[in-house]
């Protein structure tokens, strides 16, 4: 240490540098690596029971009884489609309203207080839904429309509400994202402001709308508490809106405690299928707004 | 200065990391094996154990009732659990019962149906009676409430009422004692199954075969739906398992067990 000439310093510098930078990509490559832990744990453990069995049997059998080795996942696969596209035709109307509100039809201050709001009802945890549905909306369905009130039709309303946020903030985005000039155009030709919005605006902001409601759909698809809790969970085709339902999540959390050997792997397979199903949902979304930033 | 105090930062972390992973036992001086319904107490009185008795390893394993038994007899493990009463040639084994888990059919307190025979329950889960005024109630569909596969209470039920007919896929499932309560709670046309320590104001225990759900009639077996986890051991048992199965007996250990639903045997 004493007799350190200006090189040797220098040197000490640079390989501080190069230790630093060696470090930070440690950190930044170990969260990716997380990702990749959890798919090879994930197709690690599920994999071997799905071929095991049969990838048919498993895909499209309809009996789920652990406990006698019968693992049909399509009462769960059907059970998280319907809940689905029943959150997005709740959601995407109101969250494309909104979306169209906020940028064409309202004044700065309305806007300033409006989206604050939206904002935070994407802060609001799931399992707080999920209540507001045990307490209020589940009771409404029993004794409106009847039956056990856990349904579909519950799912379905408290996701719609829960994707508004995603729909919203990024539609907004989108249409903000128009340059004025179609906007000015548009009206300078005499169009109104509604045959603008729906001539001009949403042809050109499509790709990103579009990736809005596959954001919220993942959304839907992945959400566990909430559903959980209103849908009633029992593990087959509903018949109707009011029947309850199971989809993919909240069998995996339902019945993870206890489970072992086999029905612990069937859990985990259960988790491969969804995590294909949200993978494309990902992609698509992606692909999408890629097209848009390559339009613009 | 700095640069060191960073290296004591970076240290301290690797250590946490470090003690994280040593939850680990690699040391086991006693296993248990055997019934799933017990296995989740049994993991409860080994945790507590262990807290007492910190250089000790308690090992807690499934596999079932009949594995567990088999196990204990060729001495794979000292305390078999089992969930079902020995036959044949389990005999042998020394038989020790450390808790009962009851079952209520739990209904809506306005319901006007106050008891049904035990063939009609099962008719009910397995989705062939379905309307209330079938059994001298009101005519409503009845909304029939279940645990999720691989629950205790679950494979009670299955055991001592439905035997090898199927829980029909439309019955409503959910994770826990409690929230199927709470669902019978609001819904005036459910019925469900809950653990018998459980049972509250908010729900009715429904009479089975002409037998109300109380202690008394448990103790002298007129209500049926009751079964004991038992431990078994080769010979009375000895040295730590001695002393694990008289903690589960001490007052500490059958709290734990009306902590969670079931009925203390002491």
């Amino acid at each position: 240490m004493s007799g350190a000439g200006k090189p040797r310093g220098r040197n000490r510098l640079e390989r501080n540098d190069r230790l630093v930078r060696l470090a930070l990509l440690v950190v930044a490559f170990s969260a990716v690596s997380v990702l990749l832990v959890i798919t090879v744990f994930i197709v690690g453990q599920g994999t071997p029971i799905m071929f095991k069995y049969g990838l048919k049997s498993f895909l499209t059998g309809s009996s789920w009884y652990p406990s006698e080795k019968l693992f049909g996942l399509w009462p769960m696969i059907v059970g998280s489609l319907f809940v689905t596209a029943g959150a997005l035709v709740i959601g995407v109307p109101f969250g494309l309203s909104c979306a169209i509100v906020l940028t064409e039809f309202s004044s700065k201050k309305v806007r300033r207080l409006i989206k604050p709001v939206i904002e935070l009802l994407a802060g609001i945890p799931s399992v707080v839904y999920g209540f507001m549905g045990v307490v209020i909306l589940v009771p409404f369905i029993r004794q409106t429309f009847g039956g056990p009130g856990l349904s579909v039709l519950a799912a379905a309303i408290i996701l719609g509400v829960m994707i508004l946020p995603t729909i919203i903030s990024i539609s907004v985005d989108a249409l903000q994202a128009v340059p004025p000039s179609y906007r000015e155009g548009s009206i300078a030709l005499g169009a109104t402001r509604w045959q603008t919005v729906k001539m001009v605006l949403f042809p050109a902001a499509r790709s990103g709308i579009i990736a809005s409601v596959i954001l919220g759909m993942g959304r839907a698809v992945g959400e566990t508490m909430a559903t959980i809790m209103v849908a009633g969970n029992a593990a087959e085709v509903p018949g109707s809106l009011l029947a309850p339902v199971r989809t993919l999540t909240s069998n995996v959390a339902l019945e993870m405690s206890y489970a072992t050997g086999e029905h612990r792997e069937a859990l985990f397979a259960t988790g491969v299928v969804l995590f294909v199903i949200i993978m494309v949902l990902n992609t698509i979304a992606n692909a999408t707004s890629a097209r848009r930033r390559k339009q613009s | 200065m700095t640069r060191r105090n960073l290296a004591l930062v970076g240290l301290a972390f690797v250590a946490a990391l470090l003690a994280g992973c040593r939850g680990d036992r690699s040391q086991t001086d006693l296993t248990l094996a055997g019934s799933t319904s017990i296995q989740p107490f049994a993991d409860k009185w080994a945790e507590v154990f262990m807290q007492a008795h910190p250089d000790l390893g308690v090992n807690v394993q499934g596999g079932g009732s009949s594995s567990g038994i088999q196990a204990c007899k060729s001495g794979a493990c000292q305390i078999g659990m089992s969930s079902r009463e020995l036959k044949g040639d389990e005999k042998d084994l020394v038989e020790i019962v450390v808790a009962r888990d009851g079952l209520a059919i739990i209904v809506h307190p306005s319901n006007p149906v106050r008891g049904a025979k035990v063939a009609e329950i099962k008719q009910i889960f397995a989705g062939d009676l379905r309307n209330w005024s079938l059994l001298g109630g009101a005519d409503k569909p009845i909304t029939v409430v279940t645990r999720e596969e691989g629950s205790g209470t679950r494979g009670a039920f299955q055991e001592l009422v439905m035997g090898k007919t199927r829980i029909f896929r439309g019955a409503i499932t959910e994770d826990s004692n409690g929230t199927v309560r709470e669902i019978i709670a609001h819904d005036p046309a459910a019925i469900g199954f809950i653990s018998l320590g459980l049972v509250n104001e908010q729900v009715r225990a429904l009479d089975l075969d002409g037998a109300a759900a109380t202690d008394e009639n448990i103790e002298n077996g007129r209500y049926k739906l009751v079964r004991p986890f038992l431990f078994v051991s080769r010979g009375e048992p000895a040295g730590l398992a001695k002393e694990f199965v008289d903690f589960v007996l001490s007052a500490e250990g059958q709290a734990l067990v009306k902590k969670e639903g079931l009925l203390p045997v002491r």
